[in-house]
């Protein structure tokens, strides 16, 4: 018997290795998600109380919940959903439906697929400069205004490749009756891609619901009630890293609850947007 | 209907048309403009610094916001070294996870098995940072952190980079975090590129008697490696770039360390911490200086990274 294994063992044992070690590398990547998750669910549940839902953020050492956080958030995220989204979705149509000659189409995607991974922070620092400065105050407007900015890279990217699965026969069967362009575009061919746009808007919002660097220097944070959006505002990611990063044990457990929240919210958007799109994907 | 008025509807609708054309054409050059604001916002906020500074707010680590002197090395370093340790674990593991994800899973699970690592990706930061801070770090610091100084921190060259006091917060536990958020972006961008090779190309391989791993490495790893850089780029964007997760676990300290294990500062979690405590306007133009360093490197690697994938495409357009 040779001692060195012979050419085929050699590559029948490189190859098993290889596959192994990707197994593990997949096994790796699942634990992370399920060490996580584990971790939120243990110190979250705990935490989650009616409470949480009932009062408003506490000072240190007494009890209180996330009532004002909750609602800034929600807040920030409709109206910043509101303006991102017609904005994106009025790109995403030229670049997909007007695109095709000229370099503004190309040069705009281009700046597109870099701003959709754009570092969020600098948006922050953006908003700050040309409307927190102005302002002369931290705002909910501010806040809602950078989370517009993250909203409109996503929507338009999502338009653009939903309206270019629309097949051209549809668009032009509609122009053979005399249909104006803009009655195909916005009545056809948009309404064919509806399923997938909102997918798109539904993956926006669930980014920006868990947005906080954007708000740090826009929205701050607010102890109160407000219901002011000119005002600075309380928001979720916010309170959870400040009362994350504090040394009281009563603000520590309020972040796990809200961590718990925001991760849920975001976690179902993201499931809810996949089975919606699946399912208009299988009628056709 | 008469001639008069087919032509007024004709009229009509011609207007329309053009007016919808060109909201959409304001609608995308607003995002372009949009761009060209922040840069120029950015420019204008950091003109203070700029003036004060010049080049050498590059080169200087000093950070001393009580006498007015600024300088962006320790961050930049920071920020750098954070993710290039997160890109070195993460390379191979996403490789594995598209390998087994195209070529080895039962094809039952290979939706759900996707699924859940770009549910990986959806996390918030946040999340990543909080869970870094109050679980990963205390147990770095137990276990790991002493196992390496032992053993690691005692060798030559790269012992320094592994000694000091085992606190759990550092840089090296940056990247780790890092990684593991990275992880999901660079992997799915594989596992889309490692889709696209002609399974004519793979099959005829097969065919010649190459096992698995072979026509992963000598197949279709060269036929993709244009995508695959491009998706690590990405991933490194996301990782340069990335705020709240460093934020909690590289301990903010302005001092530059050989050690890994040592506290540090990134460009991200300097603004993150910093910014709205900052008083005076030298001290803000400087973090808004270290905003525009940041969106600069990004920028750059993020067109890098489409700029390969656009490749990819190319090439896979010709084929087909």
């Amino acid at each position: 018997m040779n001692i060195m294994p012979s050419l085929y063992m050699r590559r029948r044992i490189v190859n098993a290795t290889g596959l192994a070690v990707s197994m593990l590398a997949m096994a790796f990547g699942l634990f992370w998600l399920c060490w996580i998750l584990w971790t939120l669910l243990d110190h979250g549940l705990p935490a989650l109380t009616p409470l949480v839902f009932e009062q408003m953020t506490p000072p240190p050492g007494s009890s209180g919940g996330l009532l004002n956080a909750i609602a800034g958030s929600l807040a920030m995220t409709l109206v910043g959903t509101l303006i991102g989204t017609p904005i994106g979705i009025l790109a995403g149509t030229y670049l997909a439906e007007f695109g095709q000659r000229g370099w503004l189409a190309p040069v705009t995607r281009f700046i597109n697929d870099v701003l959709l991974s754009a570092p969020s922070i600098v948006i922050g620092l953006f908003v700050y400069e040309v409307y927190v400065i102005r302002a002369k105050h931290f705002s909910g407007w501010a806040g809602a205004l950078a989370l517009s900015i993250i909203v409109i890279p996503i929507v338009i990217r999502t338009t653009e490749n939903m309206l270019r699965l629309v097949p051209t026969t549809l668009r032009e069967a509609a122009a053979a009756l005399g249909a104006p362009q803009w009655k195909i575009i916005n009545f056809i061919t948009l309404r064919a891609a509806r399923a997938g746009i909102i997918t798109g808007v539904m993956l926006a919002i669930a980014r920006i619901s868990g947005e906080t660097a954007p708000l740090l220097f826009t929205a701050l944070n607010n102890q109160f009630w407000s219901s002011n959006m000119d005002q600075p505002m309380a928001n979720l990611p916010v309170v959870i890293f400040q009362f994350a990063m504090s040394p009281y044990e009563d603000w520590q457990k309020l972040a796990w609850a809200g961590a718990l929240l925001i991760t849920l919210s975001v976690l179902t958007l993201n499931i809810l947007a996949r089975v919606l799109f699946r399912q208009k994907a299988a009628s056709h | 209907m008469p001639t008069f008025l087919r032509e007024a509807s004709l009229k009509r609708h011609t207007v329309l048309d053009m007016l919808f054309r060109n909201l959409t054409r304001v609608s995308a050059f607003g995002v372009l403009m949009l761009l060209v604001a922040i840069i120029a916002s950015l420019i204008v906020g950091s003109m203070p610094a700029i003036r004060a500074f010049g080049f050498g707010f590059l080169t200087s680590s000093e950070w001393d916001p009580v006498n007015d002197r600024f300088g962006a090395l320790i961050p930049i370093v920071g920020t750098l070294v954070t993710s290039a340790i997160a890109l070195l674990i993460a390379i191979p593991v996403s490789f594995g996870i598209a390998i087994f994800l195209t070529e080895l899973s039962p094809r039952i699970l290979r939706r759900p098995l996707g699924v859940a690592v770009e549910l990986l990706a959806g996390i918030p930061s946040i999340i990543y940072g909080m869970w870094g801070l109050f679980i990963f770090a205390p147990l770095f610091a137990d276990r790991i952190e002493p196992w390496l100084g032992a053993h690691i921190g005692t060798m030559p060259y790269i012992g320094p980079l592994f000694s000091g006091p085992p606190m759990g917060i550092g840089i090296l536990t940056a990247g780790i975090i890092l990684a593991i958020m990275v992880i999901p972006f660079i992997a799915s961008v594989m596992r889309d590129v490692f889709e696209v090779v002609p399974t004519l190309l793979k099959e005829s391989a097969y065919g010649l008697g190459a096992t698995t791993w072979e026509v992963m490495w000598k197949v279709v790893l060269p036929y993709t490696k244009v995508g695959v850089a491009g998706g690590i780029m990405l991933g490194l964007g996301r990782a340069l770039g990335e705020t709240m997760a460093v934020t909690f676990v590289i301990g903010n300290s302005h001092e530059l360390s050989k050690s890994l294990l040592m506290p540090g500062n990134s460009i991200a979690s300097a603004l993150a911490n910093e910014f709205t405590e900052a008083y005076g306007g030298l001290y803000t133009s400087a973090l808004i200086e270290l905003g525009l360093i940041l969106f600069f490197i990004t920028f750059v690697v993020l067109s890098l990274a489409r700029y390969m994938l656009f490749k990819l495409g190319q090439r896979e357009g010709q084929a087909t």
